[in-house]
């Protein structure tokens, strides 16, 4: 049984799907992710898609129930690196991907999480220097 | 304007694993052709959309293959024909959010809208018929 991969990298989890998803493999990822985002207390999740070239209504969806499942976990979902012709696929296909956060790439996705974070944490605790946070 | 069809290849779908070899025949099959990256993408998408269908609701069916020519361009013809429950409401069926099962009822008007024709033919209790067409451009 194939199975991708979940790193962790301080307070963000990184997936980087190296195949063509099939269904089993895009829910057992759900799942798995989900578990990881609990277990680890992630803020964030970066979702590297530059090697996937088929994005269906069924992927779509379940791209955007990791990004709502994360949210209410307390966690930011960022797709980063998807190709030209899968973005024309999904508009056409009618599946717009709302409330999933996207940058080209991994770099920008990883400053764009980070940002997002400072935000909600600035917002939880006011007194704290958020000096720790922005530290790079 | 005639339609030629110039090869022609029958593929079981029952299994999961069937359905990853499909996909890398007709993706061969568009590369041939030399159909354009954003359209092979729609192809095998509208691809991927239809063979979930049939084995969602009719546990599997035959997808055939075919390389067709009008004129002097090429394309690829796609038939999903499957022995499920067919479909009662076409009509229902090709518009946006309308779902049976627990999708998001984009399937089958959201495949209509990548490929170049469509056609969908079901009887209640014999089975669905779908065949799609892409120009390689077009």
């Amino acid at each position: 049984m194939d199975k991708i991969p979940i790193l962790r990298m301080g307070a963000f989890l990184l997936v980087t799907i190296q195949v063509d998803l099939y269904d089993r493999l895009a829910l057992n990822l759900e799942a798995d992710l989900v578990q990881m985002v609990n277990k680890t207390s992630a803020k964030g999740v970066l979702i590297d898609i530059s090697a996937v070239s088929i994005v269906d209504s069924f992927m779509g969806r379940i791209i955007g129930n990791i990004a709502s499942m994360s949210k209410i976990l307390d966690a930011e979902t960022v797709v980063v690196g998807m190709q030209p012709a899968v973005a024309i696929t999904l508009i056409e296909l009618g599946l717009p991907l709302k409330g999933v956060h996207t940058a080209l790439d991994m770099e920008k996705g990883m400053k764009l999480l980070k940002s997002m974070i400072d935000e909600t944490e600035e917002d939880a605790d006011e007194d704290q220097t958020h000096d720790d946070f922005i530290a790079e | 304007m005639m339609t030629l069809s110039l090869s022609k290849d029958t593929i079981q779908v029952l299994k999961e694993q069937d359905v990853v070899f499909l996909k890398n025949r007709i993706k061969e099959t568009a590369v041939k052709i030399k159909m354009g990256l954003v359209n092979q993408t729609r192809l095998l998408t509208a691809a991927s959309e239809l063979v979930r269908n049939m084995m969602r609701y009719a546990d599997g069916g035959v997808c055939i293959i075919e390389v067709v020519s009008s004129g002097r361009v090429n394309g690829v013809r796609l038939t999903f024909s499957d022995r499920g429950p067919g479909i009662p409401d076409i009509q229902a069926a090709m518009r946006d959010g309308f779902s049976t099962g627990k999708s998001l009822g984009l399937g089958l008007p959201g495949t209509k809208r990548l490929v170049n024709e469509f056609d969908i033919k079901s009887k209640v209790g014999q089975g669905t018929v779908v065949t799609i067409l892409k120009w390689a451009n077009g």
